[in-house]
C-alpha cells in the first residue's frame, strides 16, 4: 500500500525497443568492437542519401549549442563563468556518447558523458528512475569529473515518451565547500576534504530543482548566491537545447535525428583518422613532462603528517601513429597518485586531451566521441591519472593535467614540422598558474571565496614561424581571457596596484614563447581574509622545442604588516606596476623594512591570513620557446627589449645580442657585432660541453650511488613500482646491475598508501566506467 | 584546399610569410604537396648535396648520404650523427645545467628551476655548436629518443611518392 507502482518508480521501456539503456549501450559497444565502425556504421545512410538535410541538422544543433552557451553565460554572476566562459553544453545520444558540443571548456564532452554512462551502467533507469523533466547533478571525481568545482547538470531528452538523448551543461563554480576557500583548494590530503560531491543525483523533477537539493547544496558552499546562479545558468542552457532538439525532431522526424545521433559520431571517428593522415607522420614519438609537489614546507599546512613530503609527478608519453592512421597514446611509467589534490581520473585525463587536440589536430566544430573511438589509451591503474584508491583528492587536478599534456603538443608539433606545416607548430602550453585563491568575509560583509582566473591568459608556446602570444590563453579554455580589472575588483577585496607583461617569462628561442603577466594586488576592505598560492615553482612543466627553452618557473611574493596605509596617507611612494627583475627587487623599496616579505620559489601554499594593505603578486606563466635562441632576428630582440619582454642581461647572455641604448633610451641591436658574438658563443658552448656518452658515465655513477634529492627518487620509485616496462627500460639504458632497485621503503619518507589500497570499483553495487586500457 | 607556391613555402620557412597567407594555411585543409615543396626549399638552403628525406628540426635532417647511400642524421653544417634509426643525441655534445649558477646564467633570480628537482640538458652539434634540443627532465632521466618515423609508410602509403633508396 505504501509502495509506488513500477510505473511510478520509472521502470519502463525508455527506448521503446525492449532494451534497457544498459543493454542498448552494450550493444552499441559490441557492434563497434566487432565491426571497427561506431555502432557498425560502415555506411552513413543519412549523410550519403540526404547530405543537405544531414548538414542542416548539424548546423541547427551546433548553432543552438553555441547559442545556448552564450545566452546562459549571461545568467551567471560568477566572473569565472561570465567573464572567462568557464562553461559548456553538450548533446549526447541515448547511449551517452557525445554528438556535438558547444564552445567553451570542452573537456566536459567526456566528463559529462562518463556521468551519463555511469547512470546507464548502474541502472538509474530502475532507481531513481529517469523521466521527462528530470535533472541530475554530478561533480563526482571518481566518475570522471576533473575537480569538484565543475558541476554538471544533466537532463534526459524524451520524444513521445521515448528517451532519444541527453543534454549536459557544466560550469566551474567558485566554491564547493572544500577545506579551504576557492574552487581548487589545496592542503587536503584526500577526497574527504575536497568539498561537496554529488554522484549523478536526481536534483530536479518536472523541470524544477528539488527543495532538499537547494537547501543542502547552498549550505555546503561558502558562496551560495554564486552557486544557485550557476545552477540556473546550467538549467537554462540545458532546457534551451532540449527545446531545440524537440524543434529539430518536430521538423525533421525522430528517425532522422536518431540516425544523425549515431552517424555523426562515426563521421567524427573517421574525421580524426583523416586528419592524422593529412597532418602527421606515422612513427613513434616519445616525450615526457613533470611538475613539482613541494609539500614539505612550513607554509603548507596539511591535515595529515604522511602527506608532508616533496615529490614530483611524472607523465611519460609514447605516441604511436600507425600506417593505417590509427593511433595509441601510452602513458605507462607515470608516477603513483599521492596525498595531494592534484590527482586526476582517467576520463579527466583523456577528455582533456581533446581540449588540446581541438586547438591543433582537429580544430573543427565536429568534435565528439568519434575522436575517442578512434584513439587507444593505455593508462596504468594506480598512476596519478588513474588512481586505484577511492580516497584520492582531485580539486587542483589542473596543476598537473596542463603540464602532462605538454608532451602531446611537442609530439604533434614534431610531426607538423617534419611535414612542412610549420604554421601549426606549437612548442607547448604554458603552465596555467598562479591560481590566486582564498576567501573569508569580503568587502560586502559576506562569507566569500575567490579564484582569480587571470591565469586563463597564460603566454602560449612559440610557433615555428612566429613568437607565442603574450598573456593570451589557457590550454583548458581556448577562449581564455584575463578578465576585466573592474570586474575582479568587484568580485574580490583586492585592488590592482599593477597589471603588466611579465618580463623574461616566455621561453627563449628563435621564436620565443609568449610572455605571461603579473598583477600586484593589495587587500582592501576585507574583514577576515585568507589567500594561498598554487602553481609551479621549483620546476617548469613545459619544455621548449627543437632548441627552444622552457618558460621561466614561477615564484611567490607576498607582503604582510606593511606600512602602506600610512604611506598612502602621507603620499609617499608605494609598490606599483611590475616586479620586472626579481634579481633587483623594487617593491621592497616602497614598503617599510619591518614588513614581513615572502619572496621565494614556494608556489604551493595553504591559507594564510592577509590583512588590509597586505600585498600578493599574481604571476601568470609564459609559454615555451622554439629553436636555437642564437637564430633569433636582431630586430625581434630589440622589439622585446623596448617592450620590456626581455631583460638586457639575458638579451646578451642567451641571445648573444650586442646591444646599446640610443639617445632616447631605446635599445638597438648591432647586427654585425651580434653575428660575431654568436660565433663566439657557439665555440664557448663546445668548450663547456662533453660527448653525451661521457656524461652518461658520470650520471650512471650518480644513479648507482642513488645520488639525487628525495623528491626525484620518490618519483622514480613510484613509477618503478607501477611499471615493469619502465623499470626495465631505465635499467637497460643506464646499464644497471640486475640487483639495482629503488624501493619506496628505503627513502625515509612516509609511504602510507603505497601498499594497501581500495578502488571505488570495490564498493558494493558499483559498476565503474573504464574507457582506457589499464 | 589552397595551393601554395614554392616562394610562399620558402617565405614560411624563413619566417617571412605574410600573415594573410599564413592564416589561409591555418584555416584551409592541408596541401598534400607541401612536403615536396618543403624538401625542395630546404635542399636549396644547405651547402651539401645529400638528399633530405625528412627534416627533424631547424638544423637537423634525415638525409640519404651521397657517398654511402645510407640514411643518416645530419646537421645543417654537414656534421653526421650516424644511422637515422639511432638517437642522434647519443652522439651530440651535451652541457647539463645542474647547478644554481648554471641556471642563473639564463634566468633572473627565482625564475629558474631548482636543480634539486630539474636540470637542463643542452644538446649541441659537436662541430658547429648549434643548439639542437633542450631537455628539461629530473636528474637520472634516460636520454629521450624523441622520434622514430616510419618513413617508408609515410612516403609510399600516405603521400604516394617513391621511397628513396637506402643502403644498409
Amino acid at each position: 500500500m505504501n509502495m509506488m507502482s513500477m510505473k511510478q518508480v520509472g521502470l519502463g521501456n525508455l527506448l521503446g525497443n525492449g532494451l534497457t539503456l544498459k543493454a542498448h549501450r552494450d550493444a552499441v559497444l559490441a557492434r563497434t568492437k566487432e565491426s571497427g565502425y561506431y555502432n557498425a556504421l560502415e555506411k552513413l545512410d543519412f549523410k550519403e542519401s540526404d547530405p543537405i538535410s544531414y548538414e542542416k541538422m548539424f548546423s541547427r544543433l551546433r548553432g543552438g549549442l553555441v547559442h545556448a552557451r552564450e545566452t546562459a553565460k549571461k545568467i551567471a554572476a560568477s566572473p569565472i563563468v561570465e567573464q572567462e566562459g568557464e562553461l559548456c553544453f553538450t548533446l549526447y545520444n541515448a547511449a551517452g556518447d557525445c554528438i556535438l558540443t558547444s564552445t567553451g571548456i570542452i573537456i566536459h564532452v567526456g566528463t559529462m558523458g562518463a556521468a551519463i554512462k555511469y547512470m546507464i551502467e548502474n541502472d538509474w533507469e530502475t532507481n531513481p528512475g529517469i523521466n521527462p523533466g528530470d535533472m541530475f547533478t554530478n561533480n563526482d571525481c571518481s566518475i570522471g569529473n576533473v575537480h569538484p568545482c565543475d558541476i554538471a547538470t544533466i537532463v534526459p531528452i524524451f520524444w513521445e515518451g521515448k528517451l532519444i538523448g541527453w543534454v549536459g551543461g557544466v560550469t566551474h563554480v567558485i566554491d564547493t565547500g572544500a577545506i579551504s576557500p576557492g574552487s581548487m583548494s589545496t592542503g587536503q590530503t584526500s577526497r574527504f576534504g575536497d568539498g561537496y560531491m554529488t554522484t549523478c543525483r536526481k536534483t530536479g523533477v518536472n523541470d524544477e530543482p528539488l527543495r532538499d537539493w537547494l537547501h543542502e547544496s547552498q549550505r555546503s558552499t561558502r558562496t551560495p548566491k554564486y552557486l544557485i546562479l550557476d545552477e540556473r545558468t546550467r538549467i537554462a542552457g540545458c532546457h534551451m537545447i532540449r527545446q531545440l532538439v524537440e524543434e529539430v525532431v518536430e521538423s525533421e522526424g525522430v528517425e532522422a535525428f536518431d540516425k544523425f545521433a549515431y552517424e555523426i559520431i562515426e563521421e567524427g571517428r573517421r574525421g580524426l583518422q583523416s586528419r592524422l593522415k593529412d597532418m602527421t607522420i606515422p612513427g613513434v614519438y616519445r616525450k615526457v613532462a613533470f611538475v613539482d609537489v613541494p609539500y614539505n614546507h612550513e607554509d603548507v599546512q596539511l591535515t595529515a603528517s604522511y602527506a608532508k613530503m616533496n615529490t614530483i609527478m611524472h607523465a611519460p608519453t609514447e605516441l604511436t601513429i600507425r600506417p593505417d592512421a590509427t593511433w595509441r597514446m601510452n602513458f605507462e611509467g607515470g608516477s603513483r597518485w599521492c596525498w595531494h589534490s592534484f590527482n586526476a581520473n582517467q576520463v579527466a585525463f583523456t577528455s582533456g586531451i581533446w581540449v588540446m587536440l581541438t586547438q591543433t589536430l582537429v580544430p573543427t566544430q565536429r568534435i565528439n566521441d568519434g575522436a575517442y573511438y578512434a584513439t587507444e589509451f593505455n593508462i596504468p591503474k594506480g598512476t596519478w591519472m588513474n588512481p586505484d584508491d577511492r580516497r584520492t583528492a582531485h580539486s587542483d587536478a589542473w596543476h598537473y593535467l596542463v603540464s602532462a599534456w605538454t608532451g602531446m603538443w611537442r609530439a604533434m608539433s614534431q610531426s607538423y614540422f617534419s611535414r612542412g606545416y610549420l604554421e601549426e607548430v606549437n612548442a607547448g602550453n604554458g603552465n596555467t598558474s598562479n591560481w590566486l585563491q582564498g576567501g573569508g568575509i569580503n568587502q560586502d560583509g559576506e562569507i566569500h571565496a575567490v579564484n582569480s582566473f587571470e591565469t586563463a591568459a597564460t603566454g602560449t608556446g612559440a610557433c615555428a614561424v612566429k613568437d607565442g602570444l603574450n598573456h593570451a590563453a589557457a590550454v583548458w579554455n581556448p577562449e581564455g581571457d584575463m578578465g576585466d580589472i573592474e570586474i575582479w575588483e568587484m568580485a574580490e577585496p583586492l585592488l590592482f596596484m599593477g597589471r603588466n607583461v611579465k618580463a623574461n617569462s616566455g621561453g627563449y628561442g628563435k621564436y620565443r614563447g609568449g610572455c605571461g603577466l603579473e598583477t600586484l594586488r593589495m587587500v582592501w576592505h576585507a574583514q577576515d581574509w585568507t589567500m594561498f598560492f598554487s602553481g609551479n615553482g621549483y620546476m617548469n612543466s613545459d619544455w621548449g622545442l627543437m632548441g627552444g627553452y622552457p618558460a621561466a618557473t614561477g615564484y611567490r611574493f607576498e607582503a604582510h604588516n606593511t606600512d602602506l596605509k600610512a604611506r598612502i596617507e602621507q603620499k609617499l611612494s608605494i609598490p606599483l606596476g611590475a616586479d620586472s627583475n626579481p634579481s633587483e627587487p623594487d617593491y621592497e623599496r616602497h614598503i617599510s623594512a619591518t614588513a614581513q616579505i615572502k619572496r621565494d620559489k614556494q608556489c604551493m601554499t595553504t591559507e594564510t591570513i592577509f590583512e588590509d594593505h597586505d600585498l600578493y603578486l599574481n604571476y601568470i606563466r609564459g609559454g615555451p620557446g622554439f629553436g636555437d635562441p642564437l637564430d633569433r632576428e636582431p630586430a625581434a630582440i630589440a622589439r622585446d627589449l623596448n617592450n620590456r619582454f626581455v631583460l638586457p642581461e639575458f638579451a646578451r647572455k642567451v641571445y648573444g645580442a650586442v646591444i646599446e641604448q640610443d639617445d632616447d633610451g631605446n635599445w638597438v641591436v648591432n647586427s654585425e657585432k651580434t653575428t660575431v658574438r654568436r660565433a663566439e658563443i657557439r665555440k664557448e658552448r663546445l668548450q663547456r660541453a662533453v660527448p653525451t656518452r661521457e656524461w652518461m658515465k658520470e650520471e650512471r655513477e650518480r644513479i648507482l650511488t642513488k645520488s639525487a634529492s628525495v623528491q626525484v627518487r620518490h618519483m622514480y620509485s613510484t613509477s618503478f613500482a607501477l611499471s615493469e616496462k619502465f623499470t626495465n627500460e631505465f635499467k637497460q639504458f643506464w646499464d644497471l646491475p640486475q640487483e639495482w632497485s629503488l624501493p619506496e621503503s628505503e627513502l625515509g619518507v612516509p609511504s602510507f598508501g603505497s601498499t594497501y589500497r581500495n578502488d571505488i570499483s570495490e564498493m558494493p553495487g558499483v559498476s565503474t566506467i573504464v574507457l582506457v586500457d589499464e | 584546399m589552397s595551393v601554395f607556391t614554392r616562394e610562399q613555402v620558402n617565405n614560411l620557412v624563413d619566417g617571412k610569410l605574410d600573415w594573410d597567407t599564413t592564416l589561409r594555411m591555418l584555416q584551409t585543409p592541408k596541401d598534400k604537396e607541401r612536403f615536396e615543396l618543403y624538401l625542395s626549399v630546404l635542399q636549396d638552403k644547405v651547402s651539401w648535396k645529400d638528399k633530405i628525406i625528412l627534416p627533424l628540426g631547424p638544423h637537423l635532417y634525415i638525409v640519404q648520404s651521397q657517398s654511402s647511400g645510407q640514411w643518416v642524421n645530419k646537421c645543417s653544417c654537414g656534421h653526421e650523427f650516424g644511422d637515422y634509426k639511432h638517437n642522434w643525441k647519443m652522439d651530440a655534445a651535451i652541457y647539463v645545467r645542474d647547478t644554481p649558477e648554471a641556471m642563473q646564467e639564463i634566468y633572473p633570480e627565482l625564475m629558474a628551476p631548482d636543480t634539486d628537482w630539474q636540470v637542463y640538458r643542452e644538446y649541441y652539434c659537436p662541430e658547429c655548436g648549434i643548439l639542437h634540443d633542450v631537455e628539461a627532465p629530473t636528474p637520472w632521466y634516460p636520454v629521450i629518443h624523441d622520434f622514430e618515423p616510419d618513413i617508408e609508410s609515410f612516403y609510399k602509403n600516405w603521400l604516394g611518392i617513391p621511397v628513396p633508396d637506402r643502403a644498409d
